[in-house]
């Protein structure tokens, strides 16, 4: 029995990652036509995915999806807007602030805006740099979990939101320095990991689904699309700020 | 020995990862919530699978496919590969880059399917579509989303062409979309442009988007090596929109067709 479900686990897993298989298989044996580097290197690896990818799938099931629920469904019973509202800002602040993509990309951003001429180039002026990209990101998330509970909570039609971000982002993109856009359009991507947003899903299908009235489909998803679209905005408007 | 050392490292830097989580939901549940957490050892377990099985994943991610997919990154976009001569090329020849192009969208394909985060979410769609949204329709759905972007990425590297005419134009089909598609599905395709961009797809289409505008004569990879990320997340939700849309339509189509019988 137990068996059987570890294997059924193991052959999904396996189905996922063949996709990848073929596409480096065809590369290398027909366009580059090259032998595999380290081979048996290569084959641990896929190994060690797949058995990796399946347990990452039970525990979802087991202990993500349910505690993102439970805790949805806590917040609404107490009734409390304050902490409901506390935890999402939280939850999104917390997850991103060290992020260590976000922390590589704020380093990475602070070279480029160096090299272009608009920071001092000294250490120190960097790390501040660096560090104030970083708040700017972490805040944005926080706040964009926080609008996404608000959403859900009365029932906005999350298109106007969405539109009327995309419409900012496109003034902005026309008005910022071009060293900020590159960085702001991935910031948009780093800030939502791969522990964040089964969390983040589950918390707005368990709050869409105990507030009369709101529908799982229509109401609970969109919290990650705000989470990847406010990054883009406070990036740019920090751009704007430093460098006037 | 080595690899021992590598995985804890990892596993180590998960951990990191969940703490903050970890430290919110206690905190809220024994400040504000006061209650006892149903279910509380099943979900340690739960959450013990999710850190063990994601190091792992990424420890095999590093050990078997960053490498090849660099590798194959630097060897596509050698320009004796592309131009067949050794010969310096001082303009980029964007019908040479073919290859290019189809292993971008391929990889691209490949690598959404594998990405945990779309995996979950398209668990929790299913779940409360109440299996209208099929799991495997929506991933390949999206994939294909991602396969298109970041293949056009790759050609607009090559061509040179500004980011923001792309991404504004992507915005505004999005917009148009919106209008049109059926509203259950909105939140959802949203959604899905910001999961794309996870653990297996943002590392290697950064080292190609790297490896293609540090060899295409003409580009920098300080400036054009960034935005195929953005391709990658933009497309899929024209996808996902897009196929709504054409379901809702064939199935009003089939509708119509059932009345005039």
């Amino acid at each position: 029995m137990i068996t059987s479900i570890i294997l059924t686990k193991l052959k999904n897993a396996f189905t996922d990652l063949l996709p990848i298989i073929l596409v480096i298989a065809f590369f290398q044996v027909v366009v580059l036509r090259q032998p595999l580097p380290q081979m048996g290197e290569v084959l641990f690896g896929a190994l060690l995915v797949v058995a990796g990818l399946s347990l990452f799938v039970q525990g979802l099931e087991m202990g993500l999806f349910p505690i993102g629920e439970s805790m949805a469904h806590a917040l609404a019973r107490k009734g409390s807007l304050f902490w409901l509202l506390c935890f999402a800002f939280a939850l999104g602040f917390s997850t991103t602030v060290a992020e260590p993509a976000l922390i590589a990309v704020a380093w990475e951003a602070a070279e480029i805006a160096s090299q272009g001429g608009l920071i001092d180039p000294s250490r120190e002026s960097l790390n501040q740099y660096a560090f104030g990209l970083r708040m700017s990101v972490a805040f944005s998330v926080g706040l964009a979990i926080l609008i996404g509970v608000m959403r859900i909570l009365r029932g906005w039609p999350i298109h106007y939101l969405i539109i009327s971000g995309y419409a900012i982002v496109m003034v902005m993109t026309i008005i910022a320095p071009k060293e900020i856009i590159g960085i702001a359009y991935d910031a948009g991507g780093v800030t939502t990991s791969t522990i964040t947003v089964p969390l983040v899903a589950a918390l707005g299908v368990g709050l869409a689904s105990s507030i009369k009235g709101r529908s799982p489909l229509v109401d609970g998803f969109g919290l990650i699309a705000f989470a990847s679209l406010l990054p883009m905005i406070f990036v740019m408007g920090y751009g704007l700020i430093i460098f006037g | 020995m080595e690899f021992i050392y590598e995985f804890s490292k990892i596993l180590l830097a998960t951990c990191r990862d969940v703490l903050p989580i970890i430290i919110l939901i206690v905190g809220f549940q024994f400040l504000v919530l006061r209650q006892p957490i149903p279910h509380l050892r099943r979900l340690i377990v739960g959450g013990v699978y999710v850190v063990i099985g994601l190091a792992l994943f990424l420890a095999g991610l590093e050990k078997a496919l960053f490498p090849l997919g660099n590798i194959m990154a630097t060897q596509l976009s050698d320009p004796v590969f592309i131009y067949g001569t050794g010969e310096v090329v001082v303009h980029a020849d964007w019908k040479a880059y073919g290859w290019v192009y189809l292993f971008a969208a391929m990889i691209g394909f490949a690598t959404t399917i594998a990405e945990p985060s779309l995996i979950a979410v398209a668990y929790k769609a299913n779940e409360v579509s109440a299996g209208t949204i099929s799991q495997w329709g929506l991933r390949i759905t999206v994939a294909i989303g991602v396969a298109f972007g970041i293949s056009l990425g790759t050609f607009r590297i090559v061509t040179g062409t500004p980011l923001y005419l792309f991404i504004l134009v992507g915005y505004m089909i999005v917009i148009a979309q919106t209008i049109f598609a059926p509203k259950s599905i909105i939140a959802l395709a949203y959604d899905s442009g910001g999961v794309t961009t996870s653990t297996v797809t943002v590392p290697l289409v950064a080292a190609l988007g790297l490896g293609l505008s540090a060899t295409v004569p003409g580009r920098n990879p300080a400036l054009d090596g960034f935005g195929l990320i953005a391709f990658a997340s933009l497309f899929p939700i024209i996808a996902v929109m897009g196929y709504a849309q054409l379901m809702h339509w064939t199935t009003q189509r089939k509708i119509k067709s059932m009345e005039k019988k």
